[in-house]
């Protein structure tokens, strides 16, 4: 990074890039970067969505002959679900809140004209990109993509003879992997040093917007955590092309030694998850920040308990660092470990509960403007409590022997991980397109997605924990030849038709963002009267975002409905200081 | 000179502590270039030793793991402690002394930067004072490199290859990982000693070196850590 900062310094200071290479493609721009990742973000949830959407036809009609794909064999079934969880874990909830909505906005929202080391910037954002060709390049090679899972778990994963998959492209699985790690290491330095060298005069960190307390701890857990999971990467790469044995252990493949003795599965579990739990936050956490400040802005309320917000983010992304092993309560896990690391769990649900609460607080007795962003807030903190409260249920180790590697499970993290975290990105979709294209979404367009996504997202989701409760293990493939699951298929034939019908109301939202680029409605410069720096600027923003000067701040984020101020917002950059009330 | 490093950082922390923004952005001064810099460098250090953090566990527990012999059907250990070549020995003076000589190259860059003033100033002002001591880390840490793959080569023709034990494979680990690191420094150090064929000003050069430095020292701190867990942890 030496390097980086080196050339940025000279780039930046000079003029914006004219050519077209170095505007759109090799941008050192911030706001172009986050656009970049933002649609690479977008291209991957639609493979992945399409790739539920296999697993979901396959449950249900098991013998069917897909056009073009023919029939979906049960290696590839678990081959759809590994990929699947991949791309959608690394490629869209942590690429699009963080490097996309980060990248674009954290920058102007402290006053900064870029990001501190504007090179290193677009080396992570290609690094991102040419992991995902990478993964998605495992498709096309001999065997196919992997099949281990996204958790990757060895020996399947490590032994190159173990399925169909596990060969060239289990080994792109990985590199995918570790480059994903690299770019974002080198994303999460970005925005710590940005956060703490750049803010202009006035913006104290506690008078900064949620949103970018959020990016920030998000940074530090993924500088904390990618490196353990590239670390691990590095180590299972050496287990499968050079005969170590850091995982593998004493195994036979029909019959056959691998010539592997000695290594720990639970090595890279208690790696893996070192890096997986605090990822979990990672995925939620900017969503989090941004549920406060949308909450914030259209109940024309203060968000309830700023400080409070910022410690139990805090207090989250530390103790997301102490309950990896909630995930290995089934690896043989001593009972008095497992119960400490089941109290850390069940306390995170504290700060958890006081976002909630905060966030309720804040819309109590507000003025509020139901707007599509606004919808779309309001659907995560549904999503998140639905989500989140099956989390304490798992966290006890007596109730997770059942419930492991059930349905259950399934349905928790899809929730509060994913839906949860999705919501947030539509919510910073509809909320800073006018800022970032000139033009405003359509509103029509946006209620009609909101609510197929929730309602369609409650119908698939709700239903699994049901399953999990009755015994339905996850990733198995076929449901004919198990009397016990009969029951089940109706309920299972419901969510692929809820699917059905989420996935097409997807394509509302994507005709909606092209369709406003063009044709929509153009935006004012702060159409949401909304009071953070960046609806302070030009839209779009120019090259170094506030057009040759920098904005000096006298007031906190949430100055919403002030007494005897002329309107119910003050600007940040309103020099008539507001008094605390 | 040494007055300069110590403002730097005393106003670094407490402009950090204090949580007020930086006054003007746009004219980036050599002090804020510096006080980013050594940010930067620090942030990106501590993944680094979150990556050997992760190793030095996995160290721990693989050492501590039996095996199972399919012929006796017992538990065995198959951890073959290693007898770590001398030459380490060398090569760890080696690091030791680039450290040195970076440090020397680090001041010589500072003098130059404070001489041709703060502001960042025309290329051909750069004084070529300091390069001796830049070239000669970067053979150092290239002889460094050299030594290492000595005591690979030395390894192997004692028979421990990546696959023989896992106490080898973590030897080839932890030593190549510091080394490819260590690769990174010099790169590092070459674009410093590029500078005035970039055409950077004097500053740019002392604040690369200065980061570059920081980074150096670590890995040297890093490289006598390595060695200590290998030689005490057999």
């Amino acid at each position: 990074m030496a390097t980086g900062e080196f050339a940025a310094h000279a780039v930046h200071a000079h003029a914006a890039p004219t050519s077209w290479i170095r505007k759109y493609v090799f941008s050192l721009d911030h706001k172009v970067i986050g656009i970049q990742y933002f649609f690479l973000a977008l291209t991957a949830v639609f493979v992945g969505m399409f790739l539920s959407l296999l697993m979901r036809i396959h449950l249900i009609w098991p013998a069917a002959a897909l056009p073009l794909l023919g029939e979906i064999k049960p290696e590839t079934y678990l081959t759809l679900l590994t990929m699947h969880g991949t791309i959608m874990v690394f490629f869209v909830l942590t690429t699009a809140p963080q490097g996309g909505f980060g990248n674009y906005f954290l920058p102007i929202q402290i006053g900064a004209p870029d990001m501190a080391f504007p090179v290193l910037n677009m080396l992570s954002f290609w690094v991102t990109a040419l992991a995902f060709f990478v993964m998605i390049a495992a498709f096309f090679v001999v065997g196919g993509a992997p099949l281990h899972g996204w958790t990757g778990y060895p020996p399947l994963s490590a032994l190159p003879s173990a399925g169909p998959g596990e060969g060239l492209g289990a080994d792109l699985w990985v590199i995918s992997i570790a480059l994903f790690c690299l770019g974002a290491l080198m994303s999460a330095l970005n925005f710590i040093t940005t956060t703490l060298d750049m803010r202009a005069r006035g913006m104290t960190l506690m008078r900064m917007p949620l949103t970018c307390w959020a990016w920030f701890i998000t940074a530090i857990l993924g500088l904390l955590a990618f490196g353990v999971l590239l670390s691990a990467g590095i180590l299972l790469l050496l287990d499968r092309n050079a005969g170590t044995s850091f995982f593998v252990p004493l195994v036979t493949i029909n019959g056959q030694l691998t010539g592997h003795k000695g290594g720990s599965p639970l090595l890279w579990q208690h790696l893996f998850w070192f890096f997986g739990h605090p990822e979990v936050y990672i995925a939620i956490l900017p969503a989090m920040g941004l549920c406060s400040q949308l909450l914030s802005v259209f109940s024309r309320k203060p968000i309830f308990g700023y400080k409070a917000m910022v410690y139990a983010m805090l207090s989250i992304g530390f103790l997301g660092f102490m309950v990896w092993g909630h995930h290995m309560f089934m690896s043989g896990m001593s009972p008095y470990t497992a119960f400490a690391f089941s109290v850390m769990t069940m306390a995170i649900g504290v700060p958890s509960a006081i976002k909630t609460f905060n966030w309720l607080g804040t819309i109590w007795r507000g003025h509020i403007r139901f707007t599509s962003p606004m919808l779309f807030a309001l659907g995560f903190v549904s999503l998140f409590i639905s989500g989140g409260i099956s989390g304490p249920f798992l966290a006890q180790p007596v109730l997770d022997i059942p419930l492991h590697d059930t349905y259950f499970v399934v349905g928790h993290f899809h929730l509060i991980m994913g839906v949860a975290s999705i919501f947030g990105i539509f919510g910073a979709t509809y909320y800073w397109f006018p800022k970032m294209f000139g033009r405003m979404m359509s509103e029509g367009m946006a209620r009609w997605h909101f609510f197929i996504t929730l309602i369609g997202t409650y119908a698939i989701f709700m239903p699994m924990h049901y399953l999990g409760m009755a015994g339905h293990l996850r990733r198995y493939s076929q449901l004919t030849e198990l009397n016990y699951l009969h029951g089940l298929v109706p309920l299972q034939t419901f969510m692929t038709y809820a699917a059905f019908i989420t996935i097409a109301g997807q394509f509302i939202f994507l005709f909606n963002l092209f369709w406003s680029m063009k044709f929509g409605k153009k935006a004012a410069d702060n159409p949401w009267e909304a009071t953070t720096l960046e609806w302070t600027t030009a839209t779009p923003p120019p090259h170094d975002n506030f057009g040759g000067h920098i904005p000096v701040v006298y007031n906190g984020p949430y100055e919403y409905s002030v007494p005897g101020a002329p309107r119910d917002f003050v600007m940040q950059t309103d020099p008539a200081t507001v008094k605390a009330h | 000179m040494a007055s300069i490093t110590t403002t730097a950082s005393v106003e670094t922390a407490k402009a950090l502590l204090a949580g007020n923004g930086r006054p003007d952005q746009t004219a980036l001064d050599f002090a804020t270039r510096l006080r980013r810099a050594r940010l930067g460098i620090i942030v990106a250090l501590t993944a680094v030793v979150m990556i050997f953090v992760s190793y030095s566990s996995a160290y721990v527990v693989r050492q501590g793991l039996p095996t199972l012999d399919p012929r006796t059907g017992t538990l065995v250990r198959d951890w073959l402690p290693l007898q770590l070549p001398n030459f380490l020995l060398v090569n760890t003076l080696v690091l030791l002394i680039s450290t040195l000589t970076m440090e020397l190259a680090r001041r010589q860059a500072f003098r130059a930067a404070v001489a041709t003033g703060k502001e960042s100033s025309p290329a051909q002002s750069i004084d070529t004072d300091g390069m001796p001591w830049l070239a000669l880390t970067a053979i150092l840490g290239l002889s460094f490199l050299a030594g290492q793959w000595l005591v690979w080569r030395e390894l192997a023709a004692s028979g421990f290859y990546v696959s023989t034990s896992p106490s080898s494979s973590f030897f080839y680990l932890l030593t190549g990982m510091h080394g490819i690191h260590l690769f990174g420094g010099i790169i590092a150090l070459l674009a410093a000693g590029a500078a005035s064929i970039l055409r950077k000003s004097a500053a740019s050069r002392a604040v690369v070196l200065d980061a570059t430095a920081w980074y150096w020292h670590f890995m040297t701190v890093l490289w006598v850590y390595i060695l200590c867990l290998l030689e005490f942890a057999r």
